[in-house]
Formats: C-alpha cells, structure tokens, sequence
C-alpha cells in the first residue's frame, strides 16, 4: 500500500478517536438535564410558532407549561381543545377547554357601502395610510383594505376580496391574533366562533356622531341606541356613538339585528328568516 | 456662489405665479379654524355657540409649552365648535364663525403706515410674538416664540433668515420680499434683539435677483444685516442646509441648529413678526401661492386663515373636471390634500393643482443599487436601505441607520430612476422608530 495513504488514514482516523473522546467527556461534564415532557408536549404542538398563545413560539409555550406545573391560563389557540387534552394527559392536569375564537372583521366600508372620494397611490401599508390619511372613503375608522392583515396571516385564513375591498376570514384561522396587532385600525376582533359557528356582531367601530359617520359609509353604527334598548339580555353597550356586542352576554336571539336601521349588525350561519318574521320585519322598516 | 455640499436636486422650477402681485382675497361667508394649526398641543378654545367675535380677537389659547393662540380671522358669530375635515381627511376640533360685518378690535393698527422704530426690549418682544400666536410661515408652524428662547448654556450667533423658497412652484415668499422689503427687515430687526445677536443673514436662491437686490438695498442701512444670493438647489430652504450654504456648520445628528449657534427663520414669519410688534396684529392672514397645470392665473393671494381652499382655487380659475390632485405646499414635500373643502391653516405656503396627466406615479421597477438616492440626500443618508429596513420591518437597523434625520425632502424618490417608493417607506420607518423610542421611555 502507498505510505502516503496509510499515513493519511492513520493520521484521520486518530484524530477522529481523540474528538469523540473529547465530545464524550465534555457531554457527560456539561449534561443540562432537561424535563423529557418538554420534547413530548413540543411534539403535540402544532408548530405553527405563531405567538398566538403569548409565548415566543412553541417550545417556549411547552418550557413554561412545564416550568409553571399548571395549565391555568395557557391554551394553544392554533392546536384547540384537542392539543390542550393531549398536553393535559402528558401533564397528568385537569384541562379547561377555552372556547374556540374567531377573527371578525368590522367593517363593512365596501366599495359600494362607503364609495371612494379619492384614490391612494402610496404603498401597500395599512399603517403608512391610516398616518397618511383617513381613507379612500373618508371614515378615519374604516378597512384601508391594503392587506396588512392578510401579510400578517401564516394560516392562510384572511384574505381580501377584491368586489368588496375588504378582508374576509375563512375556517382556517386559528385565532392566534396576528392579524388583529397588524391593523392598524384596530377592526379585527377575536370573538367566540359561537354555537353552531353563528355569531352576532356590530360590523363597525366608527364613534363619530351618526351624521358624520352615515356621510361616509351607509351601513356605519350610528349610535341610535335602538339595539340597546330591544336587547333582553343586557348584552349590548353603547359608548362613543357605537354598540358593541358583549359575547359573553349575548343569546343570539337576533332581536337588535331586525331594528337596526343601517344594518351595522350582522348574523352570520343562521338560517333564513321565517317569512312571516321578514315581512314583519320589512313592515316594522 | 454658495450652496450646501451634500447632495440635492434641480427640479424645473416652474415659477408661474412669480410676477403675479399679492392679491386681496375677498372675506369668505363663513370660516373654520382647526384648533390644531401648529406643531405640538392643540389650541384650547376660549369662545363657544353664539359668542359674537370681532377681527383679531384671541379664540383660542395655546397652554402647553409647545402651542400657539389662535385670534379670529374675521368679525361674526361662532357657529359652533366641532369638528372639521383637516388636510388629510380625519375631523378635528375645529372653531366655525359666519362672517358679519368686519370690525376689528381696537388694538390692532390697522393704517398701512409703516413703523420702522424699534421700541420693545427683547423680552418684550418675544411676550408680543407668543400673544399673537406667531408659528413658522416657511411651512413647519414651529412656534416662533419657543424658537427664540436660547436653552441656558447655549448661544446664538447668527439669525438666518430663509428667503430661499426652494419648492418648484412656490412663490408666496418671493413676492413678499418684493412688495414689503422694509417690514422683513424691520421683522429680521426685532428678531435680532430678541435672540440678543449681532449677525443676521438672509439667504436668497439666485432666480430671485430682484428680491436679492431689493434686500440688499434695504438692508444697506444696517450693517449687521447681510444678504447673500445662494446657488439654486432644493432642499436648499431645510433648517440644516441652510445653515450649511450660509456659514458652512454642520448641525449634529439630533440635535436643533442652536447647537450651532444658528436660529433660522422665515422671511414670511419675519414679516409676521413686524406686524405682530410694530402693528400688535396677530396672525390672521398669510400669503398663499395658487398655482399649477390646473390654474388657469397662477396667483399670490392674501388670505384670512381658516378660508375654504375651494375659494382660492375659484378665484383662480381652476378646471375641477380636469384635475387630479390637489397639493397642500409645493410638489416636492407637499401633502395631497383630502378635498378642496379643507380650509386654509398657519402653515398653507401654497396650493398647488395639477392635472390627471401629471399627477400619477410612474410603475416601480426593482431597485438597480444605482446609489442615486444616496448621493442626492441632503442628510448623507442611504435612502434606498431605508426603505428597504423599513418595508421588511428591521427599524433596529432603520434606527442605526439614523433614519430619524431624515428631513423628508423627497430628493431620493424624485431621482429613483426605478420609481420606487422610498419615502412613503421611510416614513413609515420614521413612525415605527419613533414609536419604539416613545415606548422604551416608558
């Protein structure tokens, strides 16, 4: 054999024993003896690393879990009642199920409900428009509709529709939140998903005076007060010429969205109206 | 001749308007007068519902440190105080007052004697600067009076005062120093005993010769006075290079031209200021240039504060149907205004109008690391990593970057042979950074 590559082995080979040796002596010397629930709760979640749940991403939620000895106030928004379940067996915890939330959108400023008086030719930014100016349909509270929500999104839930200028979330999202930091407007809400997915809402924050807020936008809140006062529930409050729709409070009846007089409340996954209730409806307008 | 030394641009001038006299825009019926018309805290009002107020009567107060008063521009009744559309489409409180008859207050001179004798002693005269509600003409609105208050420890050398108008366009300053040449130098007088200097200089833009001349000759009787032409450059009428044309200094990153020595003012708020002291006119009207593609008699008006733009534009002749874009200041650093309905505020130099065919921004194209942006900036900036840091959202680096020096003169995205959108970026980044910075204090 060639004594250069007899010398070449050797001298590898060598050099490769010597390094093992000293990765093993210094493994056994520095070993940080780290909970093995953390590996088995990280492999539960979905790692998504989104932040939704507060924390900085999913092995920095899975180290608290286990540091803190408690699933009280911890719930993985992305993973649902599921990944909870699952992390509370690992844990040998009882889990409270958080409800299931969902982004709402509220506005509905469309192109046809809140016409453009101007047009923007700057950056696609919802922040470098809302400090530039009101916007194209004037309400200072309304969607930009630039998409800084939709950037924001890594589940591929909101996006903007191009007839209606306006975001729309679809059964993707995890509720993580994301979306409701990005606007800048601050029109996103994370509200429960409801029973049977159906919701109440005032599609709205305009808290100027009703005649300021109509000239701009036909279906703004006006702040009449007409759903306060026809809730059975208490559930509706007004502050600043605007309703806002306690969640918690609120039964679904669908009382405040047959009076209100600019359709600023909406019902989303209820099934149509009996006829009778809609005449009624259409008569009592 | 002088100019300063980093970067800059030459824009075509388009000075329509430049031999257009100063024109007397009749009362309007009614006026709106934002409560917000200078930088830092809004006015607090001091009339309500059905007060009848007379021309030069104090309405608002400006309490804080950094506020100024508000007088009303007219005689009439206050409609109500609510709020109004401001130049960018949001409502502010705003004072509403209907027109009725014109009677000023006593106090006010209102004889176009002029009074070249100065009687006030310096603090006097800045207590008469801040009553009568004085703020930065050149475009800014700067309180004038905090201006002239020298920090303890520093002191000031020069008055500069800026007669340069380098926005293309504009006009309002020029033709100021044409027709009241003896009540700027007058103003530039009480300025100097103000601030206790010696020296003033006033810059002048070389495609104003008559200007320079006019000055100089007025300024001959009074040696510390010196009027000196400047080479044409934009943004050769910012702060920082103004003081760099005229004696060279570089103000520090951060930090106001006191630092210096320097206190710069505007030959408009000069000019304000002589009425203020000499006449005890607050301010209540300003001269505004109407100009554009649009404007069939580009003009100079003189305006009440709180006037409709749309007056201006109808006395001027303008073409709605034609029009695309209605910019409040000139082309450069002016603000595309959210309706001709905005009214007229301390800080309108002009209005500028332009038609469909101009008023477009051309498609962006990729940045070509050209480095034009660079050697434009004024600031010695790197506008297109700017830009870039800002739209990626790394303002740690934005902030390292010094993009909070930026002046916003716009020299970088008007060279961009890409057409991109670098300064709306860094403005965003300017806001970004400032935010962060606000909320690491607290």
């Amino acid at each position: 054999m060639n004594a250069t590559i007899l010398f070449s082995v050797i001298t590898l080979v060598s050099i490769g024993i010597l390094s093992a040796g000293i990765l093993y002596v210094v493994a056994q010397k520095f070993y940080v003896a780290e909970d093995p629930r953390i590996e088995i709760i990280s492999e539960v979640l979905p790692q998504a690393n989104c932040g939704g749940c507060g924390y900085a991403g999913c092995k920095n939620f899975a180290e608290s879990i286990v540091s803190s000895g408690t699933l009280e106030g911890f719930n993985c928004p992305v993973g649902g009642a599921e990944v909870m379940k699952k992390i509370g067996e690992i844990m040998g915890l009882e889990v409270k199920i958080a409800e299931p939330m969902i982004a709402v959108v509220r506005c509905n400023g469309t192109h046809a409900h809140a016409p453009s008086k101007i047009s923007y030719q700057g950056v696609d930014s919802c922040l470098f428009a809302h400090i530039t100016f009101s916007g194209e349909g004037g309400c200072p509270y309304g969607c930009l509709g630039l998409g800084d929500c939709v950037k924001s999104c890594q589940f591929d839930a909101i996006h903007i529709n191009p007839e209606t200028g306006l975001p729309e979330v679809n059964d993707k999202c995890t509720a993580c939140g994301a979306c409701v930091k990005a606007c800048p407007r601050g029109i996103i809400e994370l509200r429960p998903r409801g029973k049977k997915d159906r919701r109440i809402f005032v599609s709205c924050i305009n808290k100027e005076k009703g005649a300021a807020a109509k000239k701009n936008c036909e279906v703004a809140c006006i702040g009449c007060g007409k759903c306060v006062q026809v809730c059975p529930f208490e559930a509706i409050k007004l502050e600043n010429n605007l309703a806002y729709i306690d969640p918690q409070k609120c039964k679904l009846c669908r009382k405040c969205v047959e009076v209100c007089p600019t359709n600023a409340i909406h019902e989303i996954n209820f099934p149509p109206r009996k006829p009778a209730q809609a005449e009624a409806t259409e008569a009592g307008a | 001749m002088k100019t300063f030394a980093i970067g800059g641009v030459h824009p075509q001038e388009n000075k329509f308007s430049a031999s257009s006299p100063i024109e007397v825009l009749p009362i309007p019926a009614k006026v709106f007068i934002p409560l917000s018309q200078s930088l830092g805290v809004p006015s607090k009002p001091l009339v309500k519902k059905g007060d009848e107020v007379k021309i030069g009567q104090m309405i608002a107060a400006g309490e804080a440190l950094i506020s100024s008063n508000l007088h009303s521009p007219v005689s009439g009744k206050v409609e109500k105080v609510d709020d109004y559309i401001d130049a960018s489409g949001y409502r502010r409180p705003a004072i509403f007052i209907t027109v009725e008859g014109e009677e000023w207050i006593p106090e006010i001179d209102t004889s176009p004697d002029f009074i070249g004798e100065i009687t006030l002693e310096g603090p006097a005269i800045i207590q008469k600067i801040k009553e009568m509600g004085i703020v930065g003409m050149g475009g800014a609105t700067f309180p004038t009076h905090v201006k002239l208050m020298i920090p303890p420890g520093k002191k000031a050398e020069y008055l500069i005062i800026n007669g340069v108008e380098c926005e293309p366009y504009l006009t309002s300053d020029h033709r100021l120093m044409l027709e009241k040449p003896a009540e700027i130098i007058t103003g530039i007088r009480l300025l100097m005993k103000a601030l206790g200097v010696e020296k003033a200089i006033i810059g002048i833009e070389n495609n104003k010769p008559d200007a320079i001349e006019l000055l100089s000759k007025t300024a001959a009787d009074y040696p510390g006075i010196e009027v000196v032409p400047l080479k044409v450059k934009y943004p050769q009428g910012g702060e920082k290079q103004l003081i760099a044309a005229l004696t060279g200094r570089e103000v520090p990153s951060g930090k106001l031209p006191i630092e210096v020595g320097c206190v710069v003012q505007n030959v408009g708020t000069a000019f304000a200021v002589y009425e203020a002291v000499q006449k005890n006119k607050p301010l209540i009207e300003r001269i505004v240039t109407v100009t554009g593609s649009n404007i069939s008699q580009p003009s100079n008006f003189l305006v009440r504060i709180g006037t409709p733009i749309i007056t201006l534009l109808e006395k001027a002749g303008w073409n709605p149907e034609k029009a695309g874009k209605i910019i409040n200041g000139g082309p450069m650093m002016g603000k595309a205004l959210f309706s001709p309905e905005v009214p007229l505020v301390k800080g309108t130099s002009g209005i500028l109008v332009l038609n469909r065919d101009e008023a477009y921004r051309e498609k962006t194209e990729p940045c070509i690391r050209c480095a034009k942006c660079i050697s434009v900036c004024p600031m010695g900036l790197q506008p297109y990593l700017l830009a870039r840091v800002s739209e990626i959202g790394r303002f740690d680096i934005a902030e390292n970057e010094y993009i909070l020096d930026c002046i916003e003169c716009g020299s970088c995205q008007y060279t961009c042979p890409s057409a991109r959108p670098l300064l709306d970026h860094i403005r965003l980044g300017k806001y970004k950074v400032n935010q962060i910075i606000r909320s690491r204090k607290n």
